[in-house]
Parts: C-alpha cells; structure tokens; sequence
C-alpha cells in the first residue's frame, strides 16, 4: 500500500505539491488527470524518490520513502517506473535492456536475467524482438519494451508519467493495450495520464489534480458524470 | 698520404631497424601515456561535471594551465626542475609523467562532454530500477556517453601520440630523435623523415580503421 501524508514539494519558490492526502492500495489502478504544471509528474517522482519532498511524508509498504536510512535502491525494486520518454539503452538490445537490472541490480546470473528478460518481452508481445537494437524499434515499441524493462524488477507497484504523451497517434493503442492487459492482470497501477478513455475505462479511482492540489477523487463514473468541483469540470469540458 | 676519415656514411638497411625499434619506443610511450592519461581524464572529468562551482575554482585552472602552455615547455620545465624536488627521472619517466598529464587535461574535457550527452531523463529511468549512483555511471553513462565523445577521445589519442616526437628533446631515442641521429650520419633528411613519416603513419593508420569501424558498428 502506499500512503501519501500532507506532502509538499517545492521547487526553489514554486510550490509545485500543496498538501496531498492520497492512499492507493494493492491491487487498485489509480488514473491521475489535470492540466500540465498540475503536480501530476511530480507526484509520481516523490513517490519513487527521485525527487525530494519538503514536508510530510510517502510510505510504500510500511517503509517512509524519503526518511534518512531508507535503502531506495532496494525501495526502487518494488516501484517500476515508466517515464513519457522512453529511455531505451540505445547500445543494448531488447533483451539485454531488460536483462541489465535483473542482473546488477538483484544479482541474477545471466542465464537467469536474460530468461526474465525473454518473458518479460514476450509478455508485452515483442518476443519477436530480443535481438534488435531500440534504433530499429517503432515508439510504441520501445515503450513496451521500457514496460519490459520495469516489469523485470518484479514490481508491487507500476507508475506510468504519461507513457503514451510522446507517442505519433498511432501507437498510443499498442501502449494503452499493454498498460490495460496490466491492470486486469492485477497490477497496482498509478497512472498519470492525458487518455481519458483509458481513465475512465480501466481505472479504480480517477484523481483530478489542479495546481498542486487534488481538488477531487473517485471512481470514473463520479468524476467524468458527476464532477463536484468547478475546475474538473472545466478541464474536462476542454479535452471532450 | 694518409686516407681521408669519413664521417658519413650511408643509409643502410641495419638502419631501418634502428628505426623500426625506436618506432618501438613511440609506441609504447605512447601506449603507458594514452592510457593512464584517459583514466585520470575520465575521473578529472567526472569531477568537473559533478564538482560544479568547486571544480571550477580547483580542478580546470589546473588542466586549464596543462592544455594551454605548448608541450616541449612543459617537458623542458618539469625535466630540469623535477630534480630540485629530489625527483630525479630519466627521459622516458619525465615525459611519460608530462604526457599523461596533458592527455588528462585534454580527456577530462571530453568526458564531460561525454557525460554531459547522456540525457538525465535515460539517467532518472536507470535510477527508477534501482540501480545505484555508480550503477548508473557504470553500466549507463560510461557506453552511452562514451560512444557519443569516442571520434573525439581517438583524435586526443593520435594527436598525444604524434606529439610523443618532442619528448626527444629530452634525449629520448624516439623515432624523431633516432630520425635526428640517422640525418646527422647519413645526411640524408628527405629520405629519413620521409621513412619516419611513414612509421608515424604505420602508427596512426589501423588506430584510425579501428576506430572507424567500432563506430560503424555501433552506428547500427
């Protein structure tokens, strides 16, 4: 479980995170939604501590985050992250892509790693795929095999920032498809994300975000039928 | 009458050896500089993209004074000084000592930039799967940003290797210097600088091939 208490992020003097109060349990997908410069991303990063908070606090499984002490190399196993560029190694093929943190990370041998690595691939349908560089792969592709890559760490939890934003049109399918199969095989998914379809669709609980405040959540139909505050239902009369 | 003594005498095939052995010499000079002056350059480097503002005060005036001041003063400077601070190493030692220094000057710049070609978004998606800081450096930055400066780090070697020739002011029986001893025998210059041309060049030319096609490889 992860549970987000009263946090503030700053950067320099923007106040980028105000206070949120967030609890995303095991096995749920969660679809965070707002306008860019929202705090959306920034979530995402202070949860994997990428980013360092200034107030309050983020526990995964019992353990604080950003408290002193905490082995976040070991944290970071649980939590895969997907980023909006899909940072494929580019000297690397698919496979080892995918084999390389298996194997440095977790010490698998490299039968091993590469074995995960296949499945993996295979899993995100580019078992065709192991041999080839990421120059030769399509975008959409590239973002599968970055799902790969994350899914080999073993995951508890997924954290998508917008994987599909830096996508042509056409392959955004491919990667929601992906992130769907995901989340119906159970998954515990946080998904900041533009694709309204997919929010409404797949998602337990949709988060509406509005300059650094979560003005609202709930499940889909709430948020997309009934929207409470008056900023969701902007926002949301703008991307229909 | 008594014979005139001749002083010359002519080009002879035991003098290519003679020359081929100090190409030797070139080499491995060359060689011992190259590659110790590429991992100081390589953590120089480091430091001077992770150093920020501190680096900027220590670090590059330091390989800036190194980069700038012409290599045979350096040589003739540390060569005739080194001895006042009770070092006291032959030719070889000295110029192996300033010709890594001034391969490290030159490299550290080049590995900045190579570190500097890796996206920090490729860096964040390394960090997310749990790799360390040293991880990431290992297994990420270093083939990335090293393949992105590699044309610029082989131009820095052959450049060091060709400028190992003003070592031989120290008297060390490189091929220049050995060069410089066959002309005041035979005194056939065109011939001579022409033959260590070709060795400089036998030198230089399959680091070149290598090089280009490690690059072609990777291009794909």
């Amino acid at each position: 479980m992860i549970e987000i208490q009263d946090l503030h992020k700053y950067f320099g003097a923007l106040h980028v995170l105000k206070g949120i109060n967030l609890n995303v349990e095991k096995g749920e997908v969660l679809s965070v939604i707002g306008a860019s410069g929202s705090g959306k991303s920034t979530l995402l990063y202070c949860i994997n501590g990428l980013e360092p908070v200034q107030q309050g606090k983020v526990v995964v499984d019992g353990t604080d985050v950003h408290a002193k002490g905490t082995d976040i190399n070991k944290l970071r196993q649980q939590l895969g992250m997907v980023f909006q560029q899909w940072n494929s190694f580019p000297h690397l093929t698919a496979l080892e892509n995918v084999a390389l943190a298996p194997k440095i990370v977790k010490g698998k041998s490299k039968a091993e790693a590469r074995e995960i690595a296949a499945q993996q691939l295979k899993h995100v349908g580019l078992g065709e795929k192991l041999d080839v560089y990421p120059s030769a792969l399509s975008g959409g592709q590239q973002q599968r095999l970055a799902i790969a890559r994350a899914l080999a760490m073993e995951p508890e939890y997924m954290l998508f920032d917008e994987a599909t934003s830096a996508l042509d049109p056409e392959l955004v399918g491919e990667v929601l498809e992906t992130m769907r199969m995901l989340a119906e095989e159970g998954m515990t998914m946080i998904c900041v994300t533009h694709e309204m379809g997919f929010a409404r669709d797949v998602s337990d609980r949709v988060a509406f975000f509005h300059q650094g405040v979560m003005e609202e959540i709930g499940p889909p139909e709430q948020i997309f039928g009934t929207p409470q505050s008056e900023h969701t239902q902007k926002f949301l009369a703008n991307v229909r | 009458m008594e014979p005139t003594v001749s002083f010359f005498s002519g080009f002879a095939p035991k003098d290519l050896l003679f020359l081929g052995e100090a190409a030797l010499r070139t080499m491995w000079i060359s060689v011992l500089s190259i590659s110790i002056g590429t991992v100081l350059g390589v953590v120089f480097g480091w430091i001077l993209y992770e150093g920020k503002w501190a680096a900027a005060l220590t670090v590059a005036p330091i390989l800036d004074v190194f980069r700038s001041v012409p290599l045979i003063i350096q040589l003739v400077l540390f060569y005739n000084f080194a001895p006042i601070v009770g070092l006291n190493l032959d030719p070889f030692a000295s110029g192996v000592v300033i010709l890594t220094i001034y391969t490290a000057s030159l490299v550290a710049n080049v590995a900045r930039g190579g570190i500097e070609a890796v996206q920090p978004s490729m860096r964040r998606a390394a960090r997310s799967l749990g790799m360390s800081y040293w991880q990431d450096l290992r297994h990420v930055v270093l083939p990335i940003g090293g393949r992105a400066v590699f044309p610029a780090w082989v131009g820095v070697a052959l450049g060091v290797m060709k400028d190992s020739a003003l070592v031989s002011v120290l008297g060390y029986v490189e091929l220049l210097k050995a060069s410089q001893i066959l002309i005041t025998r035979t005194q056939e210059p065109f011939l001579i600088l022409t033959l260590a041309g070709a060795f400089y060049f036998a030198l230089s030319y399959p680091i070149s091939r290598y090089a280009a096609s490690l690059e072609r490889k990777w291009a794909q």
